[in-house]
């Protein structure tokens, strides 16, 4: 579980994260939303790390991030997986490399035993015959799902996902969505998708938070996102006709 | 400024590059592959251009000095002062901060800009000892690509002297012999090992710290040159006067 507390950001004095306060739950597929440049993309980074918040707090399992040391923070970051907006594919390395990297890097097992791990987790996200491919021979949707691999791969306790669907067609970003649903609930961790594809919204949002200029405008599920009268939330949601559409059936249905 | 806060930014990267060191099975692999690509990928150009500019000393010093009263050994006695002292150490150092200069600085922008770097932070692998400290130790073979360079610089300039018909093959081997001094070898490697770690080192600042997309790789990579070249240029000349001076 992550609990995020008062979570301020600043660049260049401007402020870019406004007070955020969320909590993360395991097994769940937590949704961020957001139009582009609400701060989706830098409240993920500064959940891993790569940014430092000028206030506020991470807690990581009851841990506070910024009270680790060093080597805590270490620690923490191996149990992290991330799945990139453009997948961050080692280029010079085949998929089978990048997906045995994080475990060359992280443990001492027997080139056997990680061989076998990454055929299994390769395996799982239905990639049998990639192995020795390099990432610029392969499609957009096998990169994601090598990126989704490599992230795995190292049985992460959180799993974070920075718009996995960006580029992809609405046939394999189903079935992306649907692969880090099931991961999430398989594996037992707290995955948390920064996104603005609203199919994935509706297919695999269990929890969602709407940011709006660096504020938490809206907290919920994807249930509940259609029952919601917050004007931010609907102008963002239905901004399309076509969900429009299909939130007037559901109120009319509901009357 | 602006330019005391990049340089204390630098010497702040170097002190990074040899923290936390990465695992040496992996590091192993990539010293390898950075000896392959910085190494042994620029042997071609180096003795390409140390053979010719060793030839075209050697013609203009003939040139120059054909006076009855200057001896024939001159040639070769210029061309190896010029190729040790000068030719090979300096000026194929500006000419690699071109080629692998802009090759490390391009290679490390373009994995900034497409999250590569952030990925290997995520995981919690210091980027910069995984990208920037398999390079210095790769460079460390660098005086070997010099000395290629200057063997091939007298052969190129004994070449035209003795084919262009301005010197016998004794004459110039005189000129190689007389009034050599070995301490002039060591001040060459010595400065050879300072822009080998210069030149591993301000492109990789150049790559691992740009900002924005494509067009700012491109840009990285021509300030990397510029300013590689500026500092070999000036440690050249504090060496030179420290050490000849």
């Amino acid at each position: 579980m992550i609990v995020v507390e008062n979570l301020h950001k600043y660049f260049d004095g401007e402020p870019i994260l406004k007070g955020i306060s969320t909590s993360f739950e395991k097994g769940k597929t937590n949704l961020v939303i957001g139009q582009s440049g609400s701060g989706k993309t830098v409240f993920l980074k500064s959940l891993l790390g790569l940014f430092t918040p000028e206030e506020g707090n991470i807690i990581y399992n009851g841990e506070t991030y910024s009270e680790m040391d060093d080597s805590q923070k270490r620690d923490l970051r191996q149990k992290m997986g991330m799945v990139f907006q453009g997948s961050a594919l080692f280029d010079s390395m085949t998929v089978e490399e990048n997906v045995m990297f994080p475990l060359r890097m992280f443990t001492n097992d027997p080139i056997s035993e990680m061989q076998e791990r990454v055929d299994f987790v390769l395996n799982r996200v239905n990639l049998t015959d990639a192995h020795h491919k390099f990432p610029s021979e392969i499609s957009g949707g096998m990169q994601k799902r090598v990126a989704i691999a490599r992230a795995i791969v190292n049985k992460p306790q959180y799993l974070f996902c920075d718009e996995p669907n960006s580029g992809l067609d609405p046939k394999t970003a189903i079935v992306i969505d649907n692969l880090v649903q099931e991961i999430t609930r398989e594996y037992d961790i707290t995955t948390i998708i920064n996104t603005h594809d609203m199919n994935s919204v509706m297919e695999i949002g269990e929890k969602i938070i709407f940011l709006k200029d660096g504020y938490k405008a809206w907290e919920g599920s994807n249930k509940e996102i259609f029952k919601t009268d917050n004007e931010a939330v609907t102008n963002f949601v239905y901004s399309s006709e076509l969900f429009k559409k299909v939130r007037q059936m559901y109120i009319e249905e509901r009357n | 400024m602006k330019y005391f806060e990049a340089i204390g930014k630098y010497f702040l990267m170097i002190l990074e590059v040899f923290r936390r060191p990465t695992k040496w099975s992996i590091m192993k692999t990539l010293i390898l592959k950075e000896i392959d690509d910085l190494i042994y990928g620029s042997l071609g150009i180096v003795i390409f251009i140390s053979f010719f500019v060793g030839g075209v000393v050697a013609i203009q010093t003939a040139l120059n000095t054909d006076s009855p009263l200057l001896p024939k050994y001159l040639v070769g006695f210029a061309t190896r002062q010029s190729v040790i002292l000068e030719f090979a150490p300096t000026f194929i150092s500006i000419i690699m901060a071109g080629k692998i200069g802009s090759y490390i600085t391009s290679s490390i922008g373009t994995m900034r800009v497409t999250e590569q770097i952030d990925a290997l932070e995520v995981m919690g692998i210091n980027a910069l000892n995984y990208l920037v400290f398999p390079k210095i130790v790769a460079l460390l073979l660098y005086p070997f690509v010099i000395s290629i360079s200057m063997y091939l610089g007298i052969l190129g300039g004994w070449t035209a002297s003795v084919l262009g018909g301005f010197n016998t093959s004794t004459q110039f081997i005189e000129g190689l012999q007389i009034d050599f001094k070995p301490y002039h070898v060591f001040y060459a490697f010595s400065k050879t090992f300072i822009f080998a770690f210069i030149l591993a080192t301000i492109p990789s600042y150049h790559g691992f710290y740009m900002q924005g997309g494509a067009l700012e790789v491109g840009k990285a990579s021509t300030t990397s040159f510029v300013w590689t070249s500026v500092v070999i240029i000036i440690i050249n000349y504090i060496l030179t006067q420290m050490l000849l001076g």
